[in-house]
């Protein structure tokens, strides 16, 4: 099938099998490899991106069902070389160890923070539940978070 | 103490990319014309092969290659040595030995197009009778597992002890007071979030062999894939890129990889292999699975005199246990913990059982985590008998720190301790005592909440070569540091990084050492071609081996840095001295001003600078740093819980943790090792479950069964820190990176049973689920490793 995504604002055109997800078509066709695979059961949530602005694990959706649709990854939260408050959170909170949970978790605390500038620690561990981390122990995720928080509100 | 430069809070190197989504993970990895491969695995956790035909799969349009056990048999290639020199198969020939088992390699086009291929591979099987249940497994009858070793009749794989027995018995028969308790660690697993994979490339042309794998020990993988295929070490490339979590499940050669090398061989194009999550957990190396008896003698007050404990280990169906030759049960051994003993002896047993291999995983270190949970809840177990606090309890045995350095009842020489001080300031953290009385109030009102409380003695750094070696490679650590001629450095090490932030680290040590900024120091690891031999990153051993190498490789290079120095000063070697300030490094002629930075001394060193004879120009060296010994760091952890009656649900409320690894690289990047740690802790103690059915169906092979702690399940961790350097290594630093998995755990578990002391419940096994609590309340405590009892 034919299909047309916008991802990260570049449209691109790609003929593939309906059954291809939409986690292997942005690593393997796109070769947008920071949107990761961890588990074949939708738990972990390392495959994360935004499907129309709203978090969606990736391993769970068809490629073909992105037809027409924006995808952000977190290749796309960059912009013009300015690393999103997020990911400045990440860097000064040490919200990151191996990092393949990492862009998922940033797709999402950017998600929450566009729908609630000041989250507090509870709701931004809910926000989080759908992914797992096996480095962190969360802890500094959640003050990440908070720090990009505060970040965006002192601008 | 002073911080050293580059010692401190510094943010990851490592973030840049990983922030980015520009890590590059092993299945990140893109070669031209690479071929992607799929591995057909057992249904049947025993059964003869009758047959199998890959002719359909061979005829899919997209398949290039279909490999088996008896294609690999002509290479000889079908078994492969495991880390304790047991084999494995690596594609079954004769028969499967547990559920999930290689049985078949396809490599294909695109990766979907191998799982398809799999569908039409034909396998008869004639079911056999399983052993599951490791305590039936040297049963009368049972059935031989590994009938392929020459004259075995029964599942045993060793007997092993440690300690004095006769000692030991003799304390237990004159003790006043003795208790005893079964229990088991269940098997669990690492579940790193990247699972394992490989990349394969071999190069007909110059007969070379490129790996990318996300091995924890890079070479030592190049070696063993030397001896066993055959091929010139030199011609073997290992690269271990950014790894998605190690966590000790990525030590061991899997059948996958040999899979992937081999594909590759046969095909002539790079081979791609990605095993999905329940592969991972059903097939790669699993963590624990000790069933342990724990008996302890004490005074009448209360002064523990004795520990005895026998185990029964199910280690599956090939022994691929991760560990040093000499130590089959790992550092289990040193299961006296914290306290100041007369007498310990420990009797382990090592059993078949069809399930998959491994035992050594998870942020054991080797073992220690069974040791510790052993020691911790048996120090529970007594105070329930004669009736006083727990803490108070331990406070009264525990090491005092004018014994370090301290030989245990077992061997090991503790370098160095102060435990009562760690352990007073875990209790202050708490408020020990206002969380007593809160609880007698709980209870008069019927509602449940525990204390829980662990202090640990962990064993890392292993090890010195004279007794430590895997596979015959002893485990000293080479490093290996170049100075440029601008000042920059680049380090090489043998140590591989899975997230622990080695890259920042070990360029801070640097830093210390030789005053050259951290952000000019460059760490490479992980690729054989670039790094000095060594063994790896696992057992918490990267800061105690490397890290000292590191430091004494600059140490060299600040010696030649003297002579360098000296003679740019015209000045006497032994009149020079190092100092480091905010400016960075110099060696400075004594009483005088005057001075060389370490960057004027590198170009020198480079330059046309006339050197007194012997001193090599440049500012180089490598070092190989064989310990004297382990590092031993502690702690003490005190966990809160509140549990509901009703339902059995078990909330941890709080969680205190107290950890003394001596000096801290980066005190940022400790408190996030530790902070995972707690995360595994509470998982294993409340979650975590890798069970069987009696025909050895794996009932946790995917996330929706084996269940991981979300930032729901986790409280917010509280830490405090003590420091007591270690006296032997050169920057007093201990390792930390599996001291809270190890440690955490028996707290959790302490607490919940003390929550349950109004039920009389004196043991109940992990995982604590609400299912596990109720019954344990009701008085029906259940087996958690057998689905069906």
């Amino acid at each position: 099938m034919r299909v047309s995504v916008t991802v990260n604002g570049q449209n691109y055109v790609r003929e593939i099998e309906p059954r291809l997800l939409l986690v292997h078509f942005l690593r393997d066709e796109l070769g947008l490899t920071g949107t990761h695979w961890g588990c074949d059961t939708s738990n972990c949530g390392v495959c994360v991106v935004q499907l129309d602005g709203v978090p969606v694990k990736s391993c769970t959706v068809l490629a073909v069902m992105a037809d027409g649709h924006e995808v952000t990854t977190v290749e796309g939260l960059e912009k013009d070389g300015e690393l999103d408050p997020v990911q400045q959170g990440f860097v000064q909170c040490h919200g990151l160890q191996c990092g393949f949970c990492t862009p998922g978790m940033l797709m999402t605390a950017r998600w929450l923070l566009d729908r609630n500038p000041d989250p507090d620690e509870g709701e931004i561990r809910e926000a989080i539940s759908g992914q797992l981390c096996r480095c962190t122990g969360y802890e500094n995720i959640v003050r990440s978070i908070r720090w990009a928080a505060e970040k965006e509100a002192s601008v | 103490m002073s911080t050293p430069m580059g010692f401190g809070r510094m943010h990851r190197k490592e973030d840049a990319r990983f922030i980015r989504g520009r890590g590059s993970y092993v299945d990140d990895v893109n070669l031209p014309g690479m071929l992607y491969g799929a591995i057909l695995r057992s249904p049947h956790a025993h059964a003869r092969i009758v047959s199998i035909d890959t002719s359909a799969a061979l005829a899919h349009p997209k398949v290039k290659a279909v490999i088996t056990g008896e294609t690999l048999a002509g290479l000889n290639l079908a078994w492969m040595p495991t880390l304790s020199a047991d084999t494995q198969a690596v594609l079954a020939t004769d028969k499967v030995r547990f559920q999930g088992q290689e049985v078949a390699f396809v490599v294909a086009e695109d990766r979907y197009s191998a799982r398809d291929a799999l569908e039409l591979i034909d396998v008869e099987y004639e079911a056999l009778d399983a052993v599951i249940d490791a305590r039936k497994s040297l049963d009368e009858g049972a059935p031989i597992i590994r009938d392929d070793q020459e004259g075995r009749a029964d599942n045993k794989i060793f007997d092993w002890g440690a300690g004095d027995k006769d000692a030991t018995d003799a304390v237990f028969a004159q003790a006043e007071v003795t208790v005893a308790q079964d229990m088991l660690y269940p098997r669990v697993h690492p579940a790193p979030l990247e699972t394992c994979g490989a990349v394969a490339d071999f190069d007909k042309v110059t007969g070379k062999l490129t790996v990318w794998c996300p091995t924890q020990a890079p070479h030592a993988h190049r070696t063993l894939y030397a001896l066993v295929a055959g091929l010139p070490e030199h011609k073997i490339r290992v690269i271990s890129p950014d790894i998605g979590g190690g966590f000790g499940g990525k030590v061991g050669i899997y059948p996958g990889y040999v899979c992937a090398i081999v594909g590759s061989i046969v095909t002539g194009k790079p081979v791609k292999w990605m095993e999905d999550r329940s592969e991972n957990l059903m097939s790669t190396a699993f963590a624990r699975d000790y069933h342990m008896r724990g008996e302890v003698a004490a005074t009448r007050d209360g002064r523990i005199q004795a520990i005895r404990v026998k185990v029964l280990a199910d280690h599956g169906a090939f022994n691929g246990t991760a560990q040093p030759t000499k130590f089959p049960a790992g550092f289990f051994h040193v299961f006296t913990g914290s306290y100041d003993l007369r007498a310990a002896h420990c009797e382990v047993t090592g059993v078949y059982t069809n399930k998959a291999p491994g035992g050594v995983a998870y942020a054991c270190s080797f073992r220690i985590t069974e040791a510790v949970y052993l020691v911790e809840r048996m120090i529970d177990v007594l105070a329930d008998e004669l009736g006083v606090d727990a803490a108070e309890l331990r406070m009264k045995n525990l090491l005092r720190s004018e014994q370090f350095p301290y030989t245990s009842p077992t061997g090991w020489e503790y370098d160095s301790g102060d435990y009562q001080k760690t352990l007073q300031l875990a209790m202050d953290m708490a408020g020990y005592d206002a969380l007593r009385r809160e609880q007698a109030e709980k209870r008069e009102r019927g509602e449940l909440m525990g204390i829980g409380i662990s202090f640990f003695t962990e064993a890392v750094g292993a090890g010195p070569r004279k007794h430590m070696d895997i596979l015959g490679l002893g485990m000293a650590d080479g490093a290996e540091l170049r100075v440029h001629p601008t000042g920059k450095a680049v380090l090489r090490v043998s140590c591989q990084s899975q997230g622990q932030g080695h890259e920042t680290t070990f360029a801070q040590i640097v830093g210390a050492e030789l005053g050259i900024s951290p952000d000019d120091v460059e760490v490479v690891h992980g690729d054989t071609d670039q790094t000095p031999f060594g063994l790896g990153t696992y057992g918490s051993r990267s800061t105690p081996v490397s890290g000292a190498a590191t430091a004494m490789v600059a140490r060299k290079v600040r010696e030649r840095a003297r002579q360098v120095a000296a003679a740019m000063l015209e000045a006497s070697p032994e009149d020079l001295e190092w100092t480091v300030d905010e400016a960075g490094g110099s060696w400075t002629v004594a009483g005088t001003g005057a001075g060389k930075s370490i960057q004027e001394i590198a170009l020198a060193a480079h330059s046309n600078l006339e050197l007194p004879e012997g001193v090599e120009g440049h500012l180089d060296a490598t070092c190989v740093y064989n310990p004297p010994n382990l590092t031993y760091p502690f702690g003490a952890y005190i966990c809160v819980v509140d549990v509901d009656p009703g339902t059995g649900q078990v909330k941890v409320r709080r969680f205190i943790a107290v950890d003394d690894c001596g000096v801290r690289i980066n005190p940022m990047i400790v408190e996030g090792q530790v902070h995972g740690g707690l995360a595994d802790g509470v998982g294993m103690a409340l979650m975590q479950l890798m069970a069987f059915d009696e025909d050895g169906n794996h009932l946790g092979a995917s996330f929706m069964d084996y269940l991981l702690p979300t930032a729901m399940e986790c409280p917010s961790w509280e830490l405090g820190e003590t420091v007591t350097p270690s006296p032997h290594h050169p920057i007093g630093a201990k390792g930390v990176g599996e001291s809270a998995t190890v440690g955490s755990p028996p707290a959790v578990v302490n607490a919940v049973l003390d929550a349950l002391r109004p039920y009389g419940v004196r043991h109940a096994d992990m995982p604590l689920t609400p299912a596990a609590v109720w019954r344990a309340i009701k008085g029906d405590p259940i087996r958690t490793d057998m689905a069906i009892t």
